[in-house]
């Protein structure tokens, strides 16, 4: 039996663990009075409640990551030999990141492609950390309540449009003969256009606006519930505004800081629309080769495979960042 | 060393509201001063005008003789201790108290010398490991009181400090307050609306109503001589008793109330026929009859035992009521609800004064 259908047995399991879980909870309450699952829902309410639940869990959220889980490990075979002998467990998937299946030699290309990817991810991070934390100090703590509204309009409207047409409107503003060269160059700052899409300026631009509200919130958040007699108790005592910053305001904002830094990353590192159309013509972002294993070569094994990589690259990157800056992965999603 | 401050003409404005008019006021140097008055009399932005995170809109502050305007707080030789401590939360006790050091860059070895130094004298000398959230609340106060001195202020501004703590402890903080004020030695002006607070505490009070200083003078003169109605009606409890001059004399005035005529000092010079307010404290009435023109009868609603002393609450003609407060030596003297009772004051203890705004019950 071929390992694919493991996975379908899954759910089963998962529905018993449910079902284990409901029973044991009215025994785990310390309340003598606490009632049941089953007795506060009706047994027939209560099955179909674990019902729902498991088929969402199962059918909507694991099934599909499982099943590229076992895609990962089998090899690309025509759908006649599904099943069939050829169909075994491998991981050559894998290993074609590493070295070129065809010849042998160190597969640089992709290794690359998936270096820059994570470097400008971290890079796009930071940049869009430096655009977003005054933002969101100004609209937690200076600003007044009707420009704070100004403000978060401004801020949110624009991403009504899709976010195809607006990598598109940027590539508009920075192409070699856009509004930003030509005014560049009518101004006399610059002789000739200069090549914002093939230094992937346009790259870093597209991806930190696609992603500044993700950035924004959190730290709005965060900042917003700070007292302000902290700040005017640091600045009391003599400090400068970028050590009530570093001491008083960071240090609390911690958490949002790192829940918006963590998304940011992990959505850049896998976004597919800016880099397409905003990167150079030599520039390769690793999710394109994912996309392209999927619908060029229609190989989605290797796809799988890839992006598993990706994946596990970037949750390691996160966990050591958040490691490092001290922060409890509870605390980013508080 | 303390320096004293000076608000010369300070008037500061919010938009269309004037939230203190026209302060002139001379602090000196190593006094307990307290501005005391209801909320939204001003007294915060006095506070907040003179740490320096406001600006008056005319006038001048002078902290040491120097002008301060265009001095941010952080330059300023002030500092101040919030309402709610703002203690930082994130930080040891330790850290808390020095952190206006290391903000100046004091290095690490130095601090750690000056966090026991200042423990030792807040009594937490083994706590400035801990987290301030595992402390108490009078521990906390006294964390707040040791990171605003460590910065060597020559101004300690304290705004409420003690209005979070429970009776006993703020009673016993008040002490605390002074005796640490002693011992260092500088300046301390203290915002709050308890006139408690203001009369144990300090050398000297400013009583504040709608922006408007009303008089500086020690507790006893304050209490005894008040300058203005407000100020009569807000420091402890005062029966007013409203009516024209009749007659002034040498040795007071008389005014003719609901009551019929009845006569106090009068430190204002009123002439007769001025409109007046004569105060007389609860406590200097008392049952019986008395001199003439301080003899006063009026019905008996109830009684208040309140242990070394009982309030006695009578309501008079026009519906006026009247707080009388007796000791126990009164005995059985004091009136019962229901009575007709005849009360009386010495009448060197009343005082009247120009008709003027009342303190809000």
């Amino acid at each position: 039996m071929s390992s694919r259908f493991l996975v379908f047995l899954l759910p089963f399991v998962v529905i018993a663990i449910f079902w284990a879980m409901a029973n044991r909870e009215a025994r785990l309450a310390h309340d003598p009075t606490h009632k049941s699952f089953f007795d506060r829902n009706g047994t027939a309410l209560g099955v179909v409640f674990i019902l729902l639940v498991a088929f969402w869990a199962l059918f909507l959220v694991t099934l599909p990551y499982l099943y590229m889980v076992v895609e990962s490990f089998h090899p690309k075979l025509p759908p006649a030999q599904r099943g069939g002998p050829a169909d075994v467990v491998t991981i050559a998937q894998y290993k074609s990141f590493f070295v070129t299946p065809s010849d042998g030699s160190w597969n640089t290309n992709h290794m690359g492609a998936f270096l820059f990817s994570i470097i400008a991810s971290a890079a796009v991070t930071a940049l869009n950390f430096a655009i977003c934390y005054p933002l969101a100090y100004y609209m937690a703590q200076a600003g007044t309540a009707q420009k704070v509204r100004l403000l978060m309009l401004a801020l949110i409207v624009p991403y009504w449009v899709n976010e195809i047409l607006r990598a598109f409107a940027l590539r508009l503003l920075l192409a070699s003969r856009g509004l930003i060269n030509q005014m560049l160059m009518g101004l006399g700052i610059t002789e000739g256009p200069i090549d914002f899409l093939g230094n992937n300026t346009g790259l870093y631009v597209g991806l930190s606006y696609a992603y500044l509200l993700v950035m924004v919130f959190p730290l709005y958040n965060a900042i917003e519930s700070l007292d302000k007699n902290q700040i005017e108790a640091a600045r009391d005592l003599g400090a400068p505004w970028w050590k009530i910053h570093r001491d008083v305001v960071m240090p609390y904002a911690k958490p949002g800081i790192a829940s918006g830094c963590t998304m940011v990353f992990m959505l850049s590192a896998g976004s597919l629309a800016a880099p397409q159309f905003l990167g150079g013509p030599r520039t390769l972002w690793f999710t394109s080769i994912v996309y392209d294993f999927f619908f060029q070569s229609f190989n989605w094994p290797r796809g799988a495979a890839y992006a598993f990589i990706l994946l596990a690259a970037c949750i390691a990157f996160v966990m050591l960042m958040l490691r490092l800056f001290r922060v409890s992965l509870g605390e980013t999603i508080k | 060393m303390s320096a004293g401050v000076e608000l010369d003409h300070v008037t500061v404005r919010f938009g269309q509201f004037t939230a203190v008019d026209d302060a002139t006021l001379d602090i000196r140097g190593g006094e307990f001063f307290s501005f005391l008055g209801p909320s939204g009399c001003g007294k915060t932005t006095i506070l907040r005008t003179v740490s320096g995170f406001l600006d008056p809109s005319e006038g001048a502050v002078r902290i040491g003789g120097q002008e301060m305007s265009g001095i941010g707080p952080n330059k300023r030789p002030t500092a101040l201790i919030f309402q709610n401590l703002a203690l930082f939360p994130l930080m040891t006790v330790a850290d808390n108290i020095t952190y206006g050091l290391r903000v100046r860059g004091l290095p690490k070895p130095e601090r750690r010398k000056k966090a026991q130094e200042l423990l030792d004298l807040i009594a937490l000398s083994d706590q400035g490991s801990k987290l301030v959230s595992e402390l108490s609340g009078g521990q906390k106060q006294r964390v707040a009181i040791a990171r605003a001195l460590a910065v060597q202020p020559k101004v300690l501004l304290l705004d409420e400090p003690l209005s979070a703590l429970d009776l006993k402890l703020r009673q016993h903080m008040r002490n605390e307050l002074r005796a640490i004020q002693k011992q260092v030695g500088i300046t301390f002006i203290y915002i709050t609306h308890d006139q408690g607070e203001a009369l144990t505490m300090s050398d000297r009070i400013a009583v504040m109503s709608d922006g408007v200083i009303q008089q500086v003078s020690d507790g006893k003169t304050v209490y005894d001589d008040p300058d203005t109605p407000f100020v009569a009606s807000f420091v402890g409890e005062n029966n007013p008793f409203t009516g024209k001059v009749i007659k002034a004399d040498a040795s007071g005035a008389v005014l003719d109330t609901a009551f019929g005529p009845l006569r106090g000092r009068n430190p204002k010079n009123l002439k007769k026929g001025d409109s007046a307010i004569l105060f007389v404290r609860p406590e200097s009435l008392v049952p019986g009859k008395g001199e003439a023109d301080a003899t006063l009868t009026a019905q008996t609603i109830s009684a208040a035992f309140e242990g070394n002393a009982t309030h006695v609450f009578l309501k008079g003609a026009g519906k006026k009521n009247i707080t009388m407060t007796v000791g126990r030596q009164a005995g059985d003297k004091i009136p019962k609800p229901g009575e007709m009772a005849v009360i009386s004051y010495e009448a060197a203890k009343g005082i009247v004064l120009p008709e003027g705004k009342l303190a809000r019950e």
